[in-house]
């Protein structure tokens, strides 16, 4: 039996299809993907993201525990912001990517993904030197509220003035009298939130965000449209463009990497990848034939397998074919030509500029 | 939701619709299939003059989520493509079987349309799946 989110009830009256995802019994669409993705890109969308775990770090020498296991540096942040990271194994390949909250130095929360959560838990327990993490991920709702009229929304249902609160910074408050912790984070490429609640308070805030959002032409959408999104940014999908086959550095993630701070796991291997130099990168592409990349298809140089896409979609905002790979180093310049081997075609592709949408 | 099923058309196990047309027959995707698939996005379609063959795939249907196979109802050969689906795709979405349609076959015995589904059996099929 899949596991459900607080918020399972509330997607079946609102005719979600529902589809299994990583063991959870998720919304893949409502309506339509394309007309989610639009919705968020123009207007304001709901996501119900309940099934990403939290791991909270609780006590005297929290931050040091955390900043040794990620590869961020929560001691280069204050108290109400966060930063995304990477939790590397010693190759300086993935466990997981996730968000770490700094509520204090005695108080780190760390979102992960839900298909991560189990292993990510037993493994910060194996590596943890110091503060025990402890898996909250049952206690949590999550919703993220997305697109340009989001901030509109979430200001008319909360106390709290938002425009205090930056991009990766947070605040514990109350929106429609439920209390949450407001973060304007995101996976969408548009501004924010998302609200962390209690479980049992999930059905209220999301139907008071729905009812509130009537007048902003408010759309539930799925995990279809948070996909497209997410790709259009370029941003990492864990066990598709980033896993523990490949490196930060290759993933193009050498900025949530900071080799110079204190030892952390997964240092060591990503200092001699740098000075050894970088094989192969993550790039962002667009096909110049017909077709649609997809996750698995083979990158051709001259008929033969150099690399691997790692997602693909067309993408509903840039209304074309993208997708993001894997390639040889000599190969990952803007301009760059390649194929892509879909069915058997070698369909040609180009490297571009990433993200591939950009804000008007 | 209800399914919308044209009683002069004929249909197969995997969602294809099939109507004669003088002597050839036009192949789409069901309402039901398109429903399913969600928002099309992209359409692979056989060339004018390719052979097809009957249970046999001839293209493939994108939605934004799933590649499906196309599988042809009749052997024959390709007598007209729908080039109107390279630019709008979600045509198959919003009139999957008109504008939607994707291929016009020509049978080599038109005798094989006889062998597909009517309208009630593949109502009874879609009750029953």
């Amino acid at each position: 039996m899949a596991r459900q989110t607080p918020l399972n009830e509330a997607h079946r009256k609102l005719g979600a299809r529902m589809v299994d995802f990583a063991g959870w019994d998720m919304p893949v669409q409502y309506s339509s993907v394309i007309g989610e993705h639009e919705a968020v890109r123009t207007g304001v969308g709901l996501f119900d993201v309940s099934h990403m775990g939290e791991v909270e770090f609780s006590g005297p020498g929290a931050l040091d525990t955390v900043n040794a296991l990620i590869s961020n540096d929560l001691a280069r942040i204050a108290d109400g912001q966060a930063v995304y990271a990477g939790l590397l194994d010693e190759r300086g390949t993935f466990v997981d990517d996730v968000v770490a909250y700094r509520f204090s130095p005695e108080r780190i929360l760390i979102c992960v993904n839900s298909s991560n959560r189990e292993k990510d838990v037993a493994w910060m327990k194996t590596h943890a030197k110091g503060v025990a993490p402890v898996d909250r991920s049952d206690d949590y709702a999550q919703i993220a509220v997305q697109g340009p009229k989001a901030t509109g929304l979430v200001q008319r249902l909360t106390k709290t003035d938002l425009s205090k609160i930056g991009t990766y910074r947070f605040a514990e408050g109350e929106v429609a009298g439920v209390k949450c912790l407001i973060s304007r984070t995101g996976y969408t490429g548009e501004d924010g939130f998302e609200l962390y609640s209690a479980a049992g308070d999930a059905v209220a805030l999301w139907d008071a965000l729905l009812t509130e959002g009537q007048q902003d032409g408010v759309k539930p959408c799925g995990l279809g449209a948070r996909d497209s999104l997410r790709t259009e940014m370029k941003y990492a999908l864990y066990g598709n463009d980033i896993d523990d086959q490949h490196t930060a550095l290759e993933a193009g993630l050498g900025w949530i990497v900071k080799l110079d701070k204190a030892a952390f796991i997964g240092k060591e291997a990503l200092v001699a990848q740098k000075a050894a130099g970088v094989k192969r990168k993550l790039v962002g592409f667009e096909l110049t034939g017909s077709g649609i990349p997809r996750h698995g298809y083979a990158i051709l140089k001259d008929g033969a397998p150099v690399g691997e896409v790692t997602s693909g979609t067309m993408g509903p905002t840039v209304k074309k074919a993208i997708g993001i790979g894997y390639v040889p180093t000599e190969l990952s310049a803007e301009g760059s030509t390649f194929d892509v081997d879909i069915r058997g075609r070698a369909v040609p592709a180009v490297v571009v500029k990433t993200p591939f949408h950009k804000k008007p | 939701m209800a399914d919308n099923i044209p009683g002069d058309l004929k249909y197969t196990r995997e969602h294809e619709w099939a109507r004669v047309q003088g002597t050839s027959v036009v192949v789409g995707v069901t309402q039901h299939a398109q429903e399913s698939l969600g928002d099309v996005v992209y359409v692979e379609l056989p060339k004018v003059g390719a052979t097809v063959t009957e249970g046999k795939q001839f293209g493939v249907i994108e939605s934004t989520k799933a590649v499906s196979e196309l599988y042809s109802p009749l052997t024959g050969k390709v007598v007209k493509v729908n080039d109107g689906l390279s630019d709008n795709p979600s045509t198959v979405n919003t009139d999957p079987y008109g504008a939607g349609w994707i291929v016009e076959i020509e049978p080599s015995d038109p005798k094989q349309v006889d062998g597909l589904l009517d309208a009630a059996a593949y109502t009874a099929l879609l009750q029953n799946s």
